[in-house]
Formats: structure tokens, sequence, C-alpha cells
């Protein structure tokens, strides 16, 4: 298939960057990201600077890729991250817009690549539960109803890649924020910091100049790991809660 | 030299727990004014920053990544190991160090296997405190599967994702260090030197790869979890940024690599598709708990599946080879990696690949699925089950165990595996070779550790699976922290290194050097193009099957690639700037040398053991070993072209060396 690709370039923070248009070739067989190698390495044959974009795992779980595809953080398939996108959903001639993640907080590095580390701190900030290493007990010795343990996990299951954010009109990080405390506050272990945690999770998002929640719902849509949204609601609660003194706990 | 592994003396059972007791400690006053270095965030760096933050060291922890979260680990799927007998179906710490040597084919160390599975118990523990949700059960206690090569349940998992939950576990830990203050994190840095000072590890030169400035960082010591070196071969299951580099920098500062031939082949992978693929998928392996590997037994049904006239589905049952359940009927399809890898090339290379390529085997879940279906069935009360709801019950448990799993295989190939059965085919999966240390996980260069998959401890010539995440996570939990400070204690009177000292100045001017050199080839070819035929002749002359004659010639045309790469090699941009091509083109550079390396010890190895296969070394068909002959670890101190073999014995007190028989 014969395609047209409409990509951000952008030399450095500094730069104000542009949309370049590429011609590639490509089959339906290959992942998104197989078909930007393959443009890359136009790219090099003619000594031009090849288009930097995040990628690792190309597995969908290590949450580096990042592209904005035709208006879509990760492009038009739900629950899907750009390196599982396939080129099968696009069309022979299709002209596809390629653009990194549109977020303050997020700042461009170059291209499609840009610096996600506000979730690093955000997480620093009271992501985790205070056990030394060797203090555990017995893994068994708290046995965790299964469903519950289910809904933890499915909070858990977030990977870090920021779309929530960039699919957010307000560029907001509370799915991302929510994810974390509610997959720590539902299981008991985490339960005991819980209060502490929303406060100190949600004050450093906010310093980190992410926008307010408006309910648009974009976030999940968007979101490759496919997140309830009613973790935000249930984050809400439970901030509220620890900030006027009748939060027990997120359940 | 004959090299001293620093196993300590006394009764297999008593070692560990003796030698912690009585090994030197460094009091916590102390431990502030030393400074460590942590290389690498996956589950053994991290693991190891935390708890080496916790204890009081001054820890600077590095990673090439944005975020310490997106190690490779984070990708791992099936589950990890532990001897908790949580089943009560006879496991033991004694039972999962015997399956661990005897899945190595007796190349390992029992004193560090040992350890290894009496610390297993303590990692699950660790992981459920931090909240990583691992599977449970309705009683709410803990659940497992089984993995390969193995007869009891002990792996503990979280569904599909279980190296993401557990990284993002010690990822938090690290986190939470990183906001007391006592470990410094430096993304985004990748480490180029190690720098030596009288003989010791002392710092590394780093490359901030944003603005592209050399770094110097200087510390007491340096321990390196930079992971494994499978993407010598180019295409594998590694995350894309999987390297070499910082291990291979290490070795050209003297430390030994250990067994670099010991690569392994995972059987379970989607098939390659195409040339423009620069990465192949796995499907875990926990799939073959449930899955039957087959071929069809008839070529005129393999024609009709290559062109599509037929599916799996219309073979009918006779005319199926289960080829893992024919030849190995005591573990069936649970058979360890090495052996169901050959056994797929086998069964592909007499013409029975089903997809075009003719490099794919089935793993079929229509047993499965009836089985637990009537099942199912069952437990509602319905004990006459149709057709209909049998396969829509079990088709439910299947999805519940490996949903993930089957979503993924979808999204790649664009086939339902509830309908079809999978295609799958070997591919490059996990390295046991790697930087040789000692008990303490000591280098031979004192003051350098090394953890998880960059080191060559445990696994001996094969892992099972769910043993590296295992391994990771006990040494960066439970045994670094400890056997660090046998070399820490010494160091107590030492002040701060200086970052000024001549050999730092050495390194980066070096490392400079390097760096610009490669700029400045300007040839005509991508470092992409070059990759690509590195792993081309890797899996050729030294991948599945190995031969003399072939790891000669291998060797031959690695040599010839490597003059060709910094003749003709081009990459663009500047050194003082973020340059992801030239990131890349080091680390190729780099995979190049060590490529030449694992030839050199394929070929010394003149015998066939769990991953390194020599075609000359066979017996109806199985790996051949020669214990009396090649009972140790090679450990290469490496120089192009007078590579020295330093060997060091491997002693089995506790376990008899059988031929390892799966049938
Ligand atoms: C697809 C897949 C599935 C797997 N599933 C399982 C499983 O179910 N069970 C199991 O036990 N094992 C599994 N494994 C194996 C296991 O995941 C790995 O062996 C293990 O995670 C390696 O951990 P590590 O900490 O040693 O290294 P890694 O996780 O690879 O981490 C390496 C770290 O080092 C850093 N680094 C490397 N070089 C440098 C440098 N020069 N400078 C700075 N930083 C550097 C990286 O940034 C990274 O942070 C799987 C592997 C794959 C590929």
């Amino acid at each position: 298939m014969d395609l047209i690709l409409k990509v951000w370039r952008q030399k450095n923070n500094a730069d104000s960057g542009r949309f370049e248009k590429y011609k590639v070739k490509a089959n339906e067989h290959m992942s998104f990201l197989e078909m930007m190698d393959v443009l890359n390495e136009d790219l090099l044959a003619k000594k031009e600077e090849p288009i930097a974009f995040e990628h690792d795992c190309r597995e969908g779980i290590c949450g580096s890729c990042n592209m904005v595809i035709d208006g879509r953080p990760h492009g038009p398939n739900n629950g899907t991250t750009t390196c599982q996108l396939h080129m099968r959903f696009f069309k022979d001639g299709d002209t596809i817009t390629v653009e990194p993640w549109r977020v303050k907080a997020f700042p461009v590095i170059k291209d499609l690549v840009v610096d996600r580390s506000a979730f690093d701190r955000i997480i620093q900030s009271g992501g985790y539960i205070s056990v030394n290493t060797g203090q555990a007990q017995d893994a068994n010795a708290i046995p965790i109803e299964k469903d519950l343990a289910g809904q933890a996990f499915d909070a858990a299951t977030c990977i870090g890649c920021g779309a929530c954010a960039a699919a957010c009109p307000n560029a907001s990080a509370m799915l991302f924020t929510s994810a974390k405390i509610n997959h720590l506050g539902l299981l008991p272990q985490g339960e005991v910091e819980h209060s502490k945690r929303v406060q100190a999770m949600v004050t450093q998002m906010d310093e980190e100049g992410f926008g307010m929640c408006s309910n648009t719902g974009a976030c999940e849509v968007d979101c490759p790991k496919e997140i309830s949204i009613s973790n935000i609601a249930l984050m809400n609660r439970s901030y509220f809660g620890s900030v006027f003194g009748s939060d027990k706990g997120s359940k | 030299m004959k090299l001293d592994g620093k196993t300590p003396k006394g009764p297999l059972d008593d070692k560990w727990t003796n030698y912690r007791s009585k090994m030197d400690l460094v009091a916590p006053n102390n431990k502030r004014r030393l400074d460590v270095i942590v290389v690498g965030t996956g589950l053994a760096g991290a693991s190891a920053a935390s708890t080496l933050g916790e204890l009081g060291y001054n820890v600077k922890c590095f990673t090439f990544h944005d975020s310490p979260r997106r190690a490779h680990s984070i990708a791992a799927q099936g589950g990890i190991n532990a001897a908790k007998n949580y089943q009560n179906d006879g496991d033991s710490v004694y039972r999962l160090f015997y399956d661990t040597i005897k899945g190595g084919d007796y190349r390992s160390r029992e004193s560090n296997v040992h350890r290894l599975a009496e610390v297993s118990r303590n990692i699950i523990d660790q992981a459920a405190a931090q909240g990583v949700p691992f599977a449970r059960e309705y009683g709410g206690l803990l659940a497992n599967r089984s993995f390969g090569g193995v007869q009891v349940s002990r792996t503990f998992y979280a569904r599909g994702q279980t190296g993401q939950q557990l990284l993002l576990g010690a990822y938090q830990s690290l986190s939470r260090q990183i906001s007391l203050g006592s470990v410094k994190m430096y993304n985004r840095h990748e480490m180029l030197d190690v720098v030596k000072i009288d003989g010791k590890a002392r710092g590394i030169i780093a490359r901030n790869l944003l603005t592209g400035e050399l770094e110097r960082h200087a510390a007491h010591c340096v321990v390196l979890a930079t992971g494994g070196y499978g993407n010598v071969f180019y295409l594998s299951t590694n995350a894309m940024g999987s390297n070499v580099t910082a291990a291979w920098r290490a070795v050209k500062r003297g430390a030994y690599m250990a067994n670099p031939c010991y690569t392994q082949i995972h059987p379970t992978c989607i098939p390659v598709s195409g040339d423009y693929q620069s990465k192949l998928t796995l499907m875990s392996e926990s799939l073959r708990n449930d899955g039957r590997v087959w071929v069809p037994k008839k070529k005129e049904d393999v024609m009709a599946i290559r062109e599509g006239r037929k599916t799996g589905n219309d073979v009918p049952e006779e005319d199926r080879d289960y080829y893992l359940e024919r030849r190995y009927p005591a573990f069936g399809n649970l058979v360890p990696r090495d052996v169901a890898s050959r056994a797929a090339k086998v069964v592909c290379d007499e013409g029975h690949g089903v997809n075009s390529t003719g490099l794919a085997v089935y793993l079929d879940f229509s047993d499965a699925i009836q089985r637990y279906g009537k099942s199912e069935a069952n437990t509602m009360g319905n004990h006459n089950p149709d057709a209909a709801t049998i396969k829509r019950l079990g088709t439910a448990v299947i999805e519940a165990k490996y949903g993930n799993l089957f979503e993924m295989y979808e999204k790649i190939t664009g086939e339902n595996p509830y309908v079809y059965p999978m295609k799958i085919y070997p591919a490059v999966h996990y390295t046991m070779g790697g930087l040789w240390v000692d008990y303490n996980l000591e280098t031979n260069v004192p003051g350098l550790f090394a953890l998880g998959e960059a080191n060559f401890s445990d696994h001996g010539a094969n892992r099972l699976g769910a043993s590296a995440l295992m391994q990771g996570l006990a040494d960066g939990y439970f045994v670094l922290p400890y056997t660090i400070g046998t070399f820490l204690c010494n160091e107590i009177r030492t002040p701060k290194i200086d970052p000024n000292a001549p050999e730092f100045e050495e390194a980066e001017t070096s490392t400079r050097t390097r760096l610009e050199k490669i700029l400045n080839i300007k040839g005509n070819q991508t470092v992409e193009s070059f990759h690509r035929r590195l792993g081309k002749i890797m899996w050729e002359y030294c991948g599945m099957s190995r031969s003399a004659e072939g790891l000669k010639k291998g060797r031959q045309m690695i040599r010839d690639l490597k003059a060709e790469f910094h003749r003709d090699v081009f990459v663009p941009g500047t050194q003082a700037e973020f340059n992801p091509e030239l990131e890349k083109a080091l680390r190729v550079a780099d995979f190049i040398e060590l490529g030449e390396n694992m030839m050199v010890d394929a070929l010394d190895r003149n015998e066939s053991c769990g991953g390194h296969y020599r075609e000359e070394y066979t017996e109806n068909g199985e790996a051949q070993r020669n214990d009396e002959d090649y009972t140790y670890v090679s450990a290469w101190e490496w120089d192009d072209d007078q590579p020295i073999l330093h060997k060091e014995e491997l002693i089995f007190e506790n376990v008899e060396l059988k031929t390892r028989s799966y049938k």
C-alpha cells in the first residue's frame, strides 16, 4: 500500500516545529512502528535525519510508544497501543497524520518524543506501599477476595504511557493518578497509607501542571489498557474524604 | 588460571545462612559514607537500588530508558517461581534447586542455585506486601500454575503481566527511595564505560542522552543490572533497546564473559512473517499448560494448509502428530524450552511446518476448551451439556487464564486463536551467559558486581520458565544487599572517589574518541542493516544448532562485518544532541564484538548441553553432554586476536550428574 504521512518534526524544545510530508510504501502485515521503521530507513538512505519516536517492547506493555495518529492517541483502535496497531486498519492511498502527545506537562524533546517524567514524580510523591525489603509476612497471611484483587488489578494494568492526558481536552492526569491510587488503596496492604497517598499524589499532579477533569471521558476511550473512568470518581471521593476527614479507605 | 567461585564451605542447606550470619557487615553510620552506582532499573536493578537505599547507602541509579518503569522486565508474561509449596504437591527448596540444576543441564553452580531456591519464598512475600496483584483462588489465597521442565505447580502469576506487576512493585519501592533522597535517579543516561582505579571499579562514564554530554560518576563500587544480550540475533523477543554495551564495556575493562554461547531459544513465539520485522513476540510458556503442540502427519495436509486450502481444524485427529507427547510421554507439552524448540525445528526441517515459510507448528487449545467446558458445566449442575455450551464455557476459562495473550496474538496475526489453533515457532529469548560472578555476585574486577540476566550465575546451559524474574529479584532484594558488604566493609576508610582522577579523564577521552570515530565514518549503510546482517550470521551459525565448521565460518564473517561497519556505517547528526541513531550504532558495534566471542565459546565447547546444541555431539537425536571434559564455566578474558579462556570447574556434591531425560 502507498501512504502519505504528515509527521510532526521538531528539532528540539526550542524549535517551533512543523508538519512534513512523506511518501511510504507499506504492507498490511506491518505494525505501525514497522511502517515508521521503513520510512526511517528510506530517510537514512537519503542521508536525511530519521524521525525520532519512542518504542521499546513493541508488545503494548512498556508504555514507551506515544503517537497521536489522525488525532487520536495510539490511533483509531480502542484498547491498542501504537506498537500494536497494524497497517491492515489503513487503506491504500491514505494520508495519515502523526503527532506527539500535546500536553503542557510533557514537553517535546524531539519530533515525536516527549518528556513524561512528570508521571515518575507523581509516583514518587506517594504511589507506593512503604515496606522495606525483608519486612514482609507470609504472602498467604492476608487472603484477598478474588474479585477485589481483580479490581485492583484492573487499575494496576496502567502502562504509564500518558495517552489519558493526551486525549483530555484539559490535559488532565486524573486517570493515571487515580489508577495507581486505587490499585494500592483497594488492597489491604495499601489501605493504611491511603489518605496520605491520595493527598500527596493529587497535590503533585497539580504541581506538574496537569489540568482539571471535566468528565469528557476521552481518557477512558483512548486508554490502551481500557482503564475505567470510575477510578477518577473513586479517587475524588477519597480525596475529599481525606481532606475533610471522613475517609475510611477507598472501598 | 583457575577461577574461584568463592562458594562457602559446609552443607548445601546451611551455606547461605551460615555465610550471611558470619560475614562482615558495614555499620549504619558507615553506610551513609559509601556511594554505590547501580546501572539498570529492571527487576534486578530496581530491587537492588531500592534495597541498598533502604539500608542507608548513597545510591546513584542509571537507566537509558525515559523512566525506570520501562525496563525490559516489564514485558515478562508468564510468572515467577517460588518453592512455597502452597499447592501441597511435594514442592520444596530442594526440589526447586534440583529442577533448576537439571533444567540447566548440569552446568550451573550448586551453591548459587540452592540460595536462589531458598530466597525464592521471600520474594513472593515481599511482592505481595508491595501490592503486587498476584492471581488468587476463590478463597483469597494465591494461585499457582506449572511451567516447563517441572512436575509441580510453583509458578505465581499476575494474569499474563507478571513482569509488569513485579517491576511496578520494584519501581514503586525505588520511587519511594528517590523521594526519601537515598537514591538519586538518572533517567536517559547510558553507561558507556567502567572506570577502574587501582584495579577496582570506581565509577562509570555515562552519556546524557538528551544533551549528548559525557558525564563522570564516581562511587565506591559499581553494580551492573543491565539485562541480557539476545538482540545480538537482531530478531528476538527482547525489547528493542536491550543491549550488551554495559556488560561488553566491562569486558573491555577486564571483566570476564562467562558462557556467552548459552542462548535460550523459546519454543512458543509468533513466527516471522516478513523482512521488515525487527522484533518477535513471545507467547508465554504458560500456554503449554493447556495447549497441545502438533503438526500434520501427511505432507498433503501440510501443503493444503500452506496454500490456504485447509486450516488446522480440518486435519482429523489421527492425522496429527503430537510430537512432544509422542517423544516425551512423561513431560509431554511441558518439556523444557531447549527440548521443545529443537523438536519443533526437527519437524519443520522434515517438511511439516504449517505456514507459508514452513517454519511454524500448531499450539492447539481445542482439547482444553472441551475439558474446561465440561467441568464448568458440571460445577453449574449441568451434567449433560451440549457442544455449544461446552465450547462457550471452556472458551471463557481459557479467556480468563490467557485472555491478554490471545488478544495480542490476534492483534498481530489477524487470526482468532479461539477458533484456529495458534501458529508458533522458536525465537531467541534469553541469554544464560553473562558476566562471570562469584558467590557474592562480584565479577573478577573487584568492586564490580553483576545481577539479573546480565550475569551468568544460576541457569547453566538452559533456563527454566519463570526463573528469570525469580533470579533478578533474588539478586536485587535478597543477595546483593548482603554480599556487597564483603567488598564495602574494607572501604569504610576510603574517601569519596574523585571524578577528576586521571583514570576518569582517560575513560572519558577514550569514550569521546569512540563516538567521534563512528560519527565521522559517514559511510553508506545504515546501522539497522548491519544489525540485521549480524543477526542472520548469528542465527545461521550460532543459533539452534551449531557445528565446528559453521562456527569457524561464522567467526570470520563477523570479523568481516566488523571491518565493514567501521568503514561504511552512516550515522546522522552530532554527538552533542539527542541522537537515537548514534545510540544504536554504539550498541551494534558492541554486539558485533560479542558475536565473535559467542562463536569462539561455542566452538570451544565440544558437547551439546541445554541451549548449546552441537550437531557433532548427539545421541538418538538428543543432546549429548560430555561431563568428563566440559563440566566447567567458560570465562573469557577478551582480546580480539587472542582471547584467553579461564575455567571454573563445577563441583557437584549434592546432585548426581545424569543424562537429562524428560521421557
Ligand atoms: C517477552 C518476554 C517474556 C518473559 N517472560 C518471563 C516470565 O514469564 N518469567 C520469567 O521468569 N522471565 C521471563 N522473561 C525473562 C525476564 O523478563 C528477563 O530475563 C528479566 O526481566 C531481566 O531483568 P533484568 O533486571 O536483569 O534486566 P532488564 O529488565 O533487561 O533491565 C535492564 C536495565 O538496564 C538498563 N541498561 C542496560 N544497559 C544500560 C546502559 N548501558 N546504561 C544505562 N542503563 C542500561 C536498562 O535501561 C534497564 O533499566 C521474559 C522475557 C521476555 C523477553
